[in-house]
Parts: C-alpha cells; structure tokens; sequence
C-alpha cells in the first residue's frame, strides 16, 4: 500500500525508527511515544484498560460455559428471527454485525477529511457514523425486548445453562453502553467540526483549551474500538 | 523526527485503503456468517470462527486505529500487555476444566441433595 511505502522511506531517514527506536525512544529520557499527542496515548492507554474489562467478561463467560453440566442453549436457534415463513439464525447479529462495521468505515474517513480540514464532509461522515451506531443499540434493544419476553433472565432462560442470561446482558449491555457513549461523543464533535471550532481555535467548554481535529481522530480510536470489541464478541458469544 | 511531517498533519492516508479496508470486512463478517449458515461443526468450525475473528481485529487495528504507522515503541505498549489476558485464558480453562469434574462426580444430575 502506498502510504506504508512512504512510511517506510520515513523510517529509512530516521535513525531510531523500527526494533531500535524502542529502546532509543523509552531510554530517551524524554517523551517516549514521539509524533504521539498526550490526548491519543491517553486514549489508548484507555482502550487497553477496556480491554481488559472486555477480556475478563469474555473470560467469565468462558469459565462459567466451559464448568457448568447443563448444556449451553444453542445460539443459532436462540437469535434466530422469524421472516417470511422460515427460520433465519443469527440474521439480526449479522445485519448489527454490518451495520457496526460500516460506521467504523465512515469513521475512518471522516478522521481523513478531519485532517484535509474538510470540515462538512467530515461532520456528514461523523454524523452517519452517529446514525450507524443510534441504529445498532435500537436493533440491540429490540433483541433485548425479544429475549426478555420469551422468558430469558440474569438467572434462568427456557432453553439450558443459567449463566447464559447473564452473561449475555453483562457482556452486551456493556457494549451496548460504550456505544451509547460513542454516538453522545461523535455529536458532540461533529456540532463543534461544523461550527470551525477547530479552525478558529474556539477554546472547549469544559477544559477552556482549545481543540484541534486531532480529536476527531482520537474519537475514532474510542470508536474502532467499540467496533473491534464486537468482533470478538460476535465469535465468542453468536458464534461458538 | 521533526522533519517526519506526520505530526503536524496527522495521520492522513488515501481514501482508497479505508474502502479496501472496509470491503475486506464486510466479507471476513459474511464468511464468518456462513460458517453458521451452514452449520459448520467441530474443530473446523472453532478454527474457522477465529481465523476470521483474527483477520477483522487486525485490519480494524493496523489500518482504522492507524498501528501500521504509528512507532514500535507505541504498538508493543498497547498490544503486548493484553496477552495476560491470554495468560489467564490459560488458567480459568484449566479450572473450569476441574470445576466441571468435580461438579460431575459430587453433583450428577439427577441426584438432589
């Protein structure tokens, strides 16, 4: 790809890029992560914390699946839906599925046009992003409301093992969460992209500094995330 | 470092790659799909299920969230801290695996305390 090409020239000039620039980098003496805003390290030091959140609820799931002598309910059969006169499995979990990855697409453009300074593009592509998200909690709920009428609880379910109620409510409402708290954030955003906030240097309500678009950047990171945690709750949970 | 350039304009890439990107997803989710589709079972189906899991975290990771072209020193200090987590994957599958004999030789079904 060609932007990894140029990349690579990059690294040729630099000295201390590539296996030798992590020592170089930590025994510098100085800011470790070069070409790196506090903002985006702290966003990422954030995500690897969440992932550990994520990690141990995967792997209480996983212990209580793997230890208990009831059988596991089936997945296929629990979220399948009923359209048009046949049984569908899993159909709704793969259109959240879709749905979910094409928000991290247009966020990772809108991320682009942030930084050519394209401020409408990238406030549209923000808000779709937004749409995307608002859409998958509603599909979220709507599954919510479908399980829960046909009986399942944190603590029984019609078809098998106990602890499937709970983990799935853990796990998903958890997810569910941190999207909710992605489209809050990718609103807020986008409102302060399309006013040139970050044009202007309008400084923030609420640290008075003033932005630049690399937040958009960093609530893409925040946002891919959310996309990534899917995925493997997508394998682990829907589809083992 | 400074000359680098990256750090003024950020991280700006073609278009072209977060559509590829993109494309690749959507049919690793619909293989994925498939394999429940089409009842797929046992050993191929778990080692299908995290090949695709695989190869979605990592083109959402390397090219979304901008790995590839961040510095060594940032990606091992975010992706090597989460193999504890496979550490203790390790572990709790060993315990649950002693929690289930036990629970099978003290607590058979069918006799209630």
């Amino acid at each position: 790809m060609a932007p990894h090409g140029s990349m690579t020239s990059a690294q040729a000039a630099d000295p201390h890029a590539g296996w030798q620039g992590i020592y170089a980098d930590w025994a510098s003496d100085r800011t470790v992560f070069r070409n790196v805003s506090w903002g985006k390290a702290m966003m990422w030091v954030f995500l690897l914390s969440d992932t550990f959140i994520f990690g141990c609820f995967l792997l209480a799931y996983m212990t209580a699946r793997m230890s208990t002598t009831v059988p596991w309910p089936n997945a296929t059969e629990v979220f399948a839906l009923h359209i048009g006169g046949e049984n569908i499995p899993l159909i709704l979990i793969a259109i959240m599925t879709f749905v979910l990855i094409s928000s991290s697409g247009t966020m990772a453009m809108a991320v682009n046009y942030g930084y050519r300074r394209d401020r409408k593009k990238t406030a549209v592509l923000m808000l779709v992003t937004a749409a995307f998200g608002a859409t998958f909690v509603g599909m979220q709920a709507f599954e919510w409301t479908k399980l829960i009428m046909e009986g399942v609880r944190p603590w029984e379910n019609p078809w098998g093992a106990a602890q499937f109620g709970s983990t799935f409510f853990m796990i998903t409402g958890f997810h569910g969460t941190h999207v909710t708290i992605g489209v809050i954030f990718l609103i807020i955003v986008a409102r302060k992209v399309l006013r040139g906030d970050f044009d202007r240097g309008t400084r923030g309500f609420f640290t008075s500094r003033k932005g630049r678009y690399e937040i958009v950047e960093i609530t893409g990171l925040y946002w891919h995330f959310v996309d990534l945690v899917w995925v493997f709750i997508f394998a682990f949970f829907y589809l083992w | 470092m400074a000359k680098h350039g990256m750090a003024a304009e950020g991280q700006v890439h073609p278009i072209k790659s977060y559509l590829v990107v993109w494309g690749w997803l959507f049919v690793l989710s619909a293989f994925s799909y498939m394999v429940d589709y089409f009842h797929v079972q046992g050993a191929l189906r778990w080692s299908l299920i995290l090949l695709f899991m695989v190869l979605k975290a990592g083109l959402i990771i390397a090219f979304f969230m901008h790995m590839a072209w961040e510095r060594l020193s940032l990606v091992t200090a975010i992706l090597i801290p989460p193999v504890a987590v496979l550490v203790f994957v390790t572990i709790m599958s060993a315990e649950s695996d002693y929690t289930l004999l036990t629970r099978e030789m003290f607590f058979a079904e069918g006799t209630v305390p």
